[in-house]
């Protein structure tokens, strides 16, 4: 078997070069192994190689990431290695956040698997943690001989191909897999544990969600700034953005100026998720354009803001539905928007 | 109620003179069930009929509906009551089937909720219908016609192309029988007194159309939630109104073998008291929401049930009928399984269902339906494959040049099917 070829990432500290004082020092690299990484040699020397060291001074890295970042993946994409070893970063927050961004780096432009150790609060496993296998460590230095080993069992299985690799905290993801029995088996044998107190775990832990509180009342609607925001994909007719059916990738905003009622000719909706035959027929059933107008030519509201942003919650994330919310609600609010009429289907 | 299951198995199907089985092949006529599929709908501008077996480097899409055809040899009614033929009680007596056969039916979209079946290469480890021999039937409508009508025509012309295909198994010996019986409430009680009583909440979409089921013809949607005698699914008494999400809609089929009744009734008199099912739906306001969820709750509690699984059809919207199942059971006393699937996202890195409780404990999933599969270049493709691009789980660019597709797991037919039809599943990394 041909060795696994490994790049390992470290910051000024580890490489030697310096303490906070120099943690300003730009990426460089070097082949071959530099500081931690000759214990990893010792761990990894019969199935893989440390073909080479890429070094970033932390703070360099945390205030210049977006060069720092093409510099690093640059450098760690010349030795085209197999797998990459971030840290151990302990409990050392900046380097943890650097380790953590060059996982995500690796993972999302190179899609190779990345192994790191944390220590379990430091910030960089939670902002990062998706990208990479990151082992629990000690929160210091000190506690580098047992890091090492750990780290490098899961490079072992990494390389061995396990199925199941075991020895990381997990990165939080839901993976499909197949299983022995169908779901309506499991889910009489689970049952039936349930009944008997016997001991059963479940397939999906239910999450805890966010509760929003509702905001306080607009205290005078005839002058406040009103925009109309919709989840149920009232789109203008063609669909211009194809705005996806199902698990929408993104969302539109479109201008109100020259509509002021839907028909079949102006409007649709792109949502997959409810029968589309009566918003086809008159998208004012799902955002409310046709009302609007007349309460603003009646005065009843103080303006309408020029545009309505839509998107299909059906089957859409929750991850994106908060990332589209977040961005539109920024829009909003630069726009000088005091309320929302905020439709689903 | 007793029913009698006798499967034929099919290893084979082709085409021939006369529509029988042979030797475990399924030869069918097929200007005889175009007629018979056709029905003398004047909606109906074409019809016509492909096979599609195991193994075909074949892809199948839109694909609406996927039914099993079988026929009553003893007892009372038809297969598929009041949906064609009479609404007499089923799921009494004898019926054969015509196992490893199916019929599926594609044509024109009607939405943009219908799905894919690939017989080989990647997509066919994601759908248990790639393993069957598919009669596949491809029908357009009149240009005229609207989406309600649309999706009406081609749900009926798969029933009764299933009919008759399932006749062929009438006067033929199957190779395994099974015996499913349910007694009278009070009986059924009485027959294994000391096991702990369990009953199947079977939860049907209905959202309107393409997320539509019918009971005994019945759009389930206008249904407060009733009884139901587990063996009468096995005769057609729920069937699907067509696509939604492909992943997770019920096709027929799986209603016919409805999979946790099955599963059920192989514990029957061992480790529970299998006593009965009970129905309910999946509607959009609240209202209703609540009314069927109360009413479910109080039929598992006058059943004097223990415990029960809850199955769920489709997501979003009905990950709330869900949750207000399992609290409204839950604080009865009664203990609960859910049966879901999950919406994680592409990187699997978001929560899955749009809905929660603590009280869901033990949860069985059917697998991360937004997971991106890619699936190769078919030989043959029946239906239309430009709408690739367009049905729920796809985006715009989803059907690549060469003929091959990327697209969310949710495009594959059965692929993260609720009632546990499957093995998919789903666990944390």
């Amino acid at each position: 078997m041909t060795k696994k070829r490994i790049v390992h990432y470290i910051n000024q500290f580890f490489a030697g070069i310096g303490g906070e004082e120099k943690a300003d020092v730009k990426p460089e690299k070097r082949d071959g192994v530099v500081g931690p990484g000759m214990a990893f040699k010792g761990q990894l020397t019969d199935v893989a190689e440390i073909v080479g060291t890429v070094i970033c001074g932390d703070s360099y890295f945390n205030e210049n990431e977006a060069e720092a970042s093409e510099t690093v993946l640059e450098m760690i994409k010349s030795y085209d290695p197999d797998i990459v070893i971030v840290g151990p970063s302990f409990n050392a927050g900046r380097y943890g956040v650097a380790a953590g961004a060059v996982a995500k780096l690796v993972d999302e432009n190179l899609h190779l698997p990345v192994v790191g150790g944390m220590y379990p609060e430091n910030p960089g496993f939670e902002l990062y943690r998706k990208h990479g296998y990151f082992v629990e460590v000690g929160n210091s230095a000190a506690t580098m001989r047992k890091a090492i080993p750990a780290m490098s069992a899961v490079v072992k299985q990494i390389i061995d191909g396990n199925e199941e690799v075991t020895g990381y905290m997990p990165k939080g993801l839901r993976e499909n897999v197949f299983r022995e029995e169908r779901g309506s088996k499991r889910a009489v044998e689970m049952l039936v544990n349930k009944i008997q107190g016997k001991e059963f775990t479940t397939e999906y832990p239910m999450p805890t969600f966010d509760r929003v509180d509702p905001a306080p009342a607009v205290k005078d609607i005839t002058k406040a700034r009103i925009a109309l925001v919709s989840s149920g994909g009232p789109v203008p007719k063609g669909n211009p953005d194809h705005i996806e059916s199902s698990s929408a990738s993104k969302y539109g905003k479109y201008s109100l100026k020259d509509i002021d009622d839907f028909t079949p000719e102006n409007g649709q909706t792109a949502h997959g998720g409810y029968d589309p035959v009566y918003a086809n027929e008159d998208l004012d059933r799902v955002l409310p354009v046709d009302v609007i107008k007349e309460m603003l030519a009646n005065g009843e509201i103080g303006s309408l803001h020029d545009y309505w942003y839509a998107t299909v919650g059906n089957g859409t994330s929750v991850a994106n539905a908060k990332k589209f919310g977040t961005e539109i609600a920024a829009q909003l609010k630069e726009d000088g928007v005091d309320a929302v009429i905020l439709t689903s289907t | 109620m007793r029913l009698e299951i006798g499967n034929i198995l099919i290893k084979d199907i082709a085409f021939g003179e006369k529509t029988e089985v042979k030797d475990g092949t399924l030869f069918v006529d097929k200007d005889e069930l175009i007629e018979a599929a056709t029905g003398g709908d004047e909606r109906i501008k074409s019809l016509d009929v492909y096979l599609a077996k195991p193994g075909d480097k074949t892809r199948i899409i839109p694909v609406k509906d996927v039914i099993e055809p079988r026929c009553k040899v003893d007892g009372k009614g038809n297969i598929f009551p009041g949906v064609i033929g009479d609404v007499e009680q089923v799921g009494s007596g004898r019926t054969h089937v015509l196992k490893g056969a199916a019929i599926v039916t594609t044509g024109k979209i009607v939405g943009f909720q219908e799905g894919i079946i690939d017989m080989s290469g990647e997509g066919a480890k994601y759908t248990p219908f790639s393993k069957l021999n598919n009669i596949v039937i491809k029908m357009e409508p009149i240009d005229s016609i609207k989406q309600h009508e649309h999706e009406e025509v081609i749900r009926l012309a798969g029933f009764r192309a299933a009919n008759y295909i399932g006749e062929a198994g009438r006067n033929v010996e199957p190779d395994e029988e099974k015996v499913y019986e349910t007694k009278p409430l009070l009986e059924q009680v009485k027959e294994y007194p000391d096991l702990p009583k369990v009953v199947y909440v079977y939860a049907l979409q209905t959202q309107g159309l393409m997320h539509n089921t019918f009971f005994y013809g019945a759009d389930a949607k206008k249904i407060v939630p009733t009884f139901m005698y587990p063996t009468e699914v096995f005769d057609g008494a729920i069937t699907s109104g067509n696509c939604v999400s492909a992943c997770d809609k019920n096709p027929s089929y799986v209603h016919l073998n409805s999979p946790v009744i099955d599963d059920l009734y192989e514990k029957n008199g061992k480790e529970i008291n299998f006593i009965g099912c009970v129905i309910t739906n999946e509607n959009v306001t609240l209202q209703d929401k609540k009314r069927s969820s109360n009413m479910t709750a109080k039929l598992v509690e006058l059943l004097g049930a223990d415990a029960a699984i809850i199955s769920e059809e489709g997501f979003g919207n009905p990950d709330a009928d869900l949750v207000m199942n399992c609290n409204n059971l839950e604080n009865k006393g009664i203990k609960t399984v859910l049966v879901t699937d999950e919406y994680a996202g592409q990187d699997g890195a978001s929560q899955s269902l749009a809905d929660s409780t603590p009280k869901g404990d033990a949860v069985v999933t059917a697998g991360n339906a937004n997971e991106v599969i890619d699936l190769p270049a078919m030989d043959t493709v029946i239906g239309h494959p430009e709408v690739a691009n367009i049905i729920a789980g796809a985006w715009d660019g989803s059907l690549r040049e060469d003929g091959s597709i990327e697209a969310e797991l949710q495009v594959i037919t059965g692929s993260t099917n609720e009632l546990g039809f499957f093995n998919l599943s789903a666990k944390t990394i």
